[in-house]
């Protein structure tokens, strides 16, 4: 069996700051990660290569120097590491950034085999978006499976797989035909330390990458900037409130100060004063 | 959308040219709305955006539609109503049996020969595991642009939809645009948008559509749906009262303060995302730009620093009471009332001085 | 691959400015390298601002400067004496210093050190991150033949680790080659990060371009303690931090964060922060016992460098270029060494000892030997008495109330020997010229 998992270097975005003149990310300094997201992705593979005996490729599109988070995924015990890079990807959105790791997934596919299952995280932190995994399954006409809890079963014989997803107020549990595009849900799992050997191996590794054209495609204009159909206009950093809070000065003991706060409560929300008399009213008869 | 991490785009660069909208996406006009259901039950979302939608479309002197699809034709018909009366002009009803459960196949192509068929000029779902499990592949089998979990949405003067969305965890906003593609696609997520007034016995236009499906071909097969057992997981988002805690607390231990004053004032409780990752609540507890956003009418947040990611998750609500050890603490921008304390000894007390306020005010009642 | 043993020529533990140094210097002379990082990447556990010393690098890699993520070039030092609310300062500026190669800058280690570690990786050496080396490997005469580190699997060998560990040297502790440090040579230095758009730097502190200042400062701000404080300016952001030795916090006079803030607040440096977004509060131990307190450097099998030998000359602020300095002499003599094909044991490698005797690294260290127990000796004199009695001094001058100029001096001489003594001024006076020596 074959699984990629798609991952994606990110700034680490607890870290970003936002230049307070210009309102630009000011991203020197600020350290890169595999998105948080993409690490349940990258361990749930990894768990079908323990039990089924699967390879595991990594794929990143992102600058030279996402070959770093590469590394890390060998590092953690993926195979094969495929970086995807060319300045024509720069400014793509979720459209053009699926576009360009379908391309990638088909030549991956040519040359170590066609993957039974893809898999991305639940969204990046950065983009926040969730919609580069369903459009990487649309456009390779992979079964589309989104915030998968757990897998269930896999049969490759059949080429089914049974899996948990997270509905809005419950557990699907599906069964569909490989191959498959999962998203994986955060905190599925946890991601393992690799060992001594396999840390040196990674570090030892070729990285390989490909370009635009490496990977077939010929019509740039649907990369990158260009191949993107949504514009960002505008960037600009929020708005603070008007006014600051206005703070409860109460001297005394802690009752006081908690009579205190409940006056200025329900002094500036008598409705929810009376809603809750209302329903304590409820409770009691 | 576009990563905003680039550079505010210069002038006369591509994002100012807005090109000449392709003729064939001329026809394309009107709102609209796809419904989300599950079990039977419409998401309230699709009210919040039939709200908004609805400005949107009187700004853009057009209809606002909505798209029903299941396969209980008389649950649907129950539901149109519903869209009616929160303000939808015009109701596509698509109902088949291989639209029981939500699945992405059968959803993604009848959504997209819906909207092949009657041409929206705005596309509009909930930010929810569905809406964007659904928008992704839509909005990629129609080549067209979405903007995922946007927070506000305009009409600019040429008469394009302008989407705002924080990016970077929030510490930006950017405002985004599909000008040369159709539909302009855009997920909100549950309680951004305010819930709007229900107009009775408001009606409008049913159109039916006749899905082009058949279970045999589909291939995904829904075994088993569990509902949440603990029902109350997806009500913090529509809860009046939320008291919530963060790291100020200081213990697993210490957080049951929050559930204790929870309970008296028969509100939801949540945290911040450190608290989550401490395993102190769960997830779905979680409150913030990746957790959960509320809307309500009081919140109380008692050692939370109020950090950016924070703040997006609660702006909307009423009123909001920080409680905090640190005068500076960044939650005093944007609370309406502060008070510097310490939560693990405040908390009880505010508990018993509600509980008593509460009961004095039954009695004089 | 898993099976095989894995054996390198050496293994450099710590990939900080000494690590990074040898390990750069060994692979480009061909050695196979295994350097071993405990952080997420070179640099991670180092998020201060710092000041690099051009020469040392120099040595190592020429072009530097057209690579390296430099921030200013220091065309100004500050050195200030304080009290309360004041300071006295003498201050160096020179357009000299903006010499087409200039002599020091201001850097932030986290971006310094990952783009240092690119160029190791570019030799050719093997680099680890997010591995801890827990034990040295020995033999049973008791030489060092590898390391253990705490992931899973066989140790790793070489017939020489070189320790370049930082303050700490844990390894070297745990295994035995070397003393825990003691607490009255090592200061514990906190620092933070503020955020500035580079014009308001440039205006408040009247820089052009590049130029950057240094302030260094002591007084009453340690209350008492010996240490110092500081403040650097960066291209967007200015590091300003304080430290003292670990032995005198101990004693329970203030802790580190309330001598910073402090700081921070003080009249002569809160202007100069105003507005400012602050960012990554770190704390990092400095020795600071110099020349006697160097251990052991060279046994069978180990080299130590940078500050897990203790290297920092702590009057002048030097650190990262004797850490440089200290790994490439190191990798130096075991390229020497493995080229005649000789053992590396501690006979041979006390070659690095006599190297290092010849250049300013040892030089500099003995002649300030006297300088830590002297300060310490007068704690309060230094870092309480004298600024005091500076900035008395200078109020008293400088006020203009009527008083002849004649009357004030006079006033001025009584201050400081009724605080003083006559005796305890010139003994003073002769200990710190002694020490300076
Ligand atoms: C991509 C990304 C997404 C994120 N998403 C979210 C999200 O959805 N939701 C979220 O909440 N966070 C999110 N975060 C994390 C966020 O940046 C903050 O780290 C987090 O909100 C801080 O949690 P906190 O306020 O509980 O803790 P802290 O920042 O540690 O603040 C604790 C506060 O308690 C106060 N305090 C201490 N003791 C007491 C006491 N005894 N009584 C009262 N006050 C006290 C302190 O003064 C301080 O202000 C996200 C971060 C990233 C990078
Ligand atoms: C606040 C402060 C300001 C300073 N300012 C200056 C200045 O302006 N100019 C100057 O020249 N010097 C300055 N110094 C001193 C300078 O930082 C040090 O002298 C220098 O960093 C020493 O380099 P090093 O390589 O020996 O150690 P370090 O830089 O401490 O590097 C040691 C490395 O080893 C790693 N490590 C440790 N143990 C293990 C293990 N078991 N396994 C794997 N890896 C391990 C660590 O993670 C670390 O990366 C300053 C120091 C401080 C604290
Ligand atoms: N540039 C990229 N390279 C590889 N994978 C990506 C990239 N961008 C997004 N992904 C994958 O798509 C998922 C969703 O991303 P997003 O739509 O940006 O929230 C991520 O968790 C990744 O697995």
């Amino acid at each position: 069996m074959h699984i990629v998992v798609c991952i994606k270097q990110v700034p680490d975005s607890a870290q970003i700051r936002v230049h307070p003149v210009t309102n630009t990310i000011m991203r020197q300094g600020v350290p890169t990660i595999i998105n948080p997201y993409d690490l349940f992705a990258l361990e749930e593979a990894l768990r079908l290569k323990d039990r089924l005996g699967a390879s595991v490729t990594a794929l990143c599109m992102g600058p030279p120097t996402a070959s770093e988070s590469l590394r890390k995924a060998l590092t953690f015990g993926a195979d094969r590491a495929v970086l995807l890079t060319d300045r024509y990807f720069a400014g793509s959105d979720t459209l053009a950034t699926s576009y360009a790791l379908s391309m990638a997934l088909t030549k991956i596919g040519e040359e170590f085999g066609t993957p039974e299952i893809v898999f991305t995280g639940k969204q990046t932190i950065d983009g926040d978006t969730a919609q580069v995994g369903p459009g990487i399954a649309s456009r390779l006409k992979l079964n589309q499976l989104t915030y998968i809890s757990k897998i269930v079963a896999t049969d490759l014989e059949a080429g089914r797989i049974t899996v948990e997803r997270r509905a809005e107020t419950g557990t699907q549990v599906l069964a569909t035909k490989l191959p498959v595009l999962i998203t994986m849900l955060e905190a599925t799992n946890e991601m393992r330390r690799g060992t001594i050997a396999q840390a040196l191996e990674a570090a030892r590794a070729e990285i390989i990458t490909w370009n635009a054209s490496d990977v077939g495609i010929e019509d740039l204009t649907k990369c990158g900037l260009r191949g993107s159909p949504t514009i960002v206009k505008k960037v600009f950093a929020p708005t603070a409130r008007s006014e600051a809070a206005a703070m409860i000065e109460a001297e005394g003991t802690m009752d006081a100060k908690a009579r205190a706060v409940v006056d200025a409560i329900f002094a500036r929300a008598p409705g929810v004063e009376d809603d809750l008399t209302a329903q304590a009213l409820h409770h009691y008869v | 959308m576009a990563d905003a991490a680039k550079p505010a785009p210069t002038k006369g660069g591509r994002a100012n040219t807005k090109k000449e909208l392709p003729e064939h996406f001329k026809a394309y006009k009107h709102v609209w709305v796809a419904v989300e259901i599950e079990h039977g039950a419409v998401h309230s979302v699709s009210f919040e955006l039939l709200g908004e939608g609805r400005k949107l479309a009187d700004k853009r002197g057009v209809e606002l539609a909505a798209v029903l699809m299941g396969d209980d034709r008389e649950a649907l018909g129950k539901a149109a109503q519903d869209c009616f009366e929160y303000g939808a002009d015009c109701v596509y009803i698509a109902c088949d049996p291989a639209l029981k459960h939500y699945r992405n196949e059968t959803s993604t192509q009848v959504l997209t020969d819906i909207v092949n068929t009657y041409q929206p000029e705005i596309l509009l779902l909930g930010a929810t595991n569905l809406g964007r499990d659904l928008a992704g592949s839509v909005a990629t089998t129609l080549k067209t642009g979405l903007t995922a979990d946007s927070t506000e949405l305009a009409i600019d003067e040429d008469g394009s939809l302008a989407a705002t969305r924080p990016t970077f965890g929030g510490s930006l906003l950017c405002t985004i645009f599909t000008l040369n593609f159709r539909p302009q696609m855009a997920t909100v997520r549950p309680r951004v948008m305010a819930m709007p007034e229900r107009e009775e016995g408001r009606s409008g236009r049913i159109v039916e559509f006749t899905p082009n499906i058949a279970e045999d071909d589909v291939v995904t097969k829904v075994l088993d749906f569990i509902a949440d057992r603990d029902s109350d997981k997806a009500a913090l988002p529509y809860a009046d009262v939320v008291v919530a805690g963060g790291l100020g607390l200081g213990s697993v231990e210490n957080f049951q303060l929050v559930k204790d004053l929870a309970a008296v004032l028969g509100a939801e409780y949540g945290g911040s995302r450190p608290l989550v990752q401490k395993g102190w609540i769960t997830s779905d507890r979680q409150i913030g730009q990746t957790g959960k956003t509320i809307r309500p009418r009081l919140y109380i947040a008692a050692g939370i620093s109020g950090a950016i990611q924070h703040r997006v998750g609660v702006e909307g609500a009423d009123l909001i009471l920080a409680i905090n050890t640190d005068p500076k603490a960044p939650i005093f921008e944007f609370a309406h009332l502060g008070i510097v304390a310490d939560a693990v000894t405040l908390l009880p007390a505010l508990t018993e001085a509600f509980a008593r306020r509460l009961r004095v005010t039954r009695m004089a009642s | 691959m898993a099976e095989m043993e894995d054996t390198f020529d050496a293994i450099v533990v710590g990939a900080g400015p000494s690590g990074n140094a040898a390990a750069y210097t060994l692979a480009k002379e061909g050695l196979s390298v295994l350097q071993i990082e405990r952080g997420e990447y070179a640099g991670s556990k180092n998020v201060q601002g710092a000041i690099l010393y051009s020469d040392a690098l120099e040595k190592i890699i020429p072009e530097f400067r057209e690579e390296a993520p430099l921030e200013r070039h220091v065309i100004e030092q500050r050195m200030w004496s304080m009290d309360d609310t004041s300071h006295t300062g003498m201050h160096y500026r020179s357009g000299d210093f903006n010499e087409e190669k200039p002599n020091r800058y201001t850097i932030l280690r986290a971006q310094f050190d990952k783009w240092f570690s690119a160029k190791v990786k570019e030799a050719g050496a093997l680099v680890l991150c997010e591995t801890t080396v827990t034990e040295l490997v020995k033999d049973l005469t008791g030489r060092v033949i590898g390391v253990r580190t705490d992931r899973q699997g066989n140790p790793i060998f070489a017939p020489v680790v070189i320790l370049a560990e930082g303050v700490n040297g844990l390894v070297g502790q745990r295994s035995g080659l070397r003393p825990e440090i003691a607490p009255e040579s090592v200061a514990l230095a906190v620092k933070e990060m503020h955020f500035l758009p580079r014009e308001t730097i440039e205006a408040r502190f009247n820089l052009k371009g590049n130029e950057g200042v240094v302030i260094e400062a002591m007084g009453t701000i340690t209350r008492g303690m010996t240490g110092t404080g500081f403040l650097y300016t960066n291209e967007e952001s200015i590091s300003v931090g304080i430290g003292c030795i670990v032995s005198d916090f101990a004693e329970g006079e203030a802790t580190p964060a309330e001598l910073l803030e402090a700081f921070k607040a003080h009249p002569s440096i809160a202007p100069l922060l105003e507005g400012s977004e602050v960012k990554e509060y770190a704390a990092h131990l400095i020795p600071e016992g110099g020349y006697k307190a160097i251990p052991q450097l060279t046994g069978d099998g180990w080299i130590v460098v940078g500050d897990a030998g203790q290297f920092v000359n702590a009057v002048h602020r030097e650190g990262s270029n004797l850490a440089m300095t200290t790994g490439r002499i190191a990798a130096e003599t075991v390229v020497a060494l493995h080229r005649k094909g000789e053992a590396m044991d501690g006979y041979t490698l006390k070659e690095y000892e006599r190297r290092l005797e010849a250049t300013f690294v040892m030089k500099d260290l003995k002649k300030y030997k006297g300088i830590p127990g002297l300060l310490d000796a007068n704690k309060t004199t230094f870092f309480g008495t004298y600024p005091r009695l500076f900035s008395q001094a200078m109020q008293t001058w400088f006020r203009v109330d009527g008083v002849d100029k004649k009357t004030k001096e006079k006033a001025i001489l009584k201050s400081f020997r009724d605080s003083r003594s006559l005796r305890g001024l010139l003994g003073d006076a002769w200990r710190v010229a002694r020490a300076w020596r």
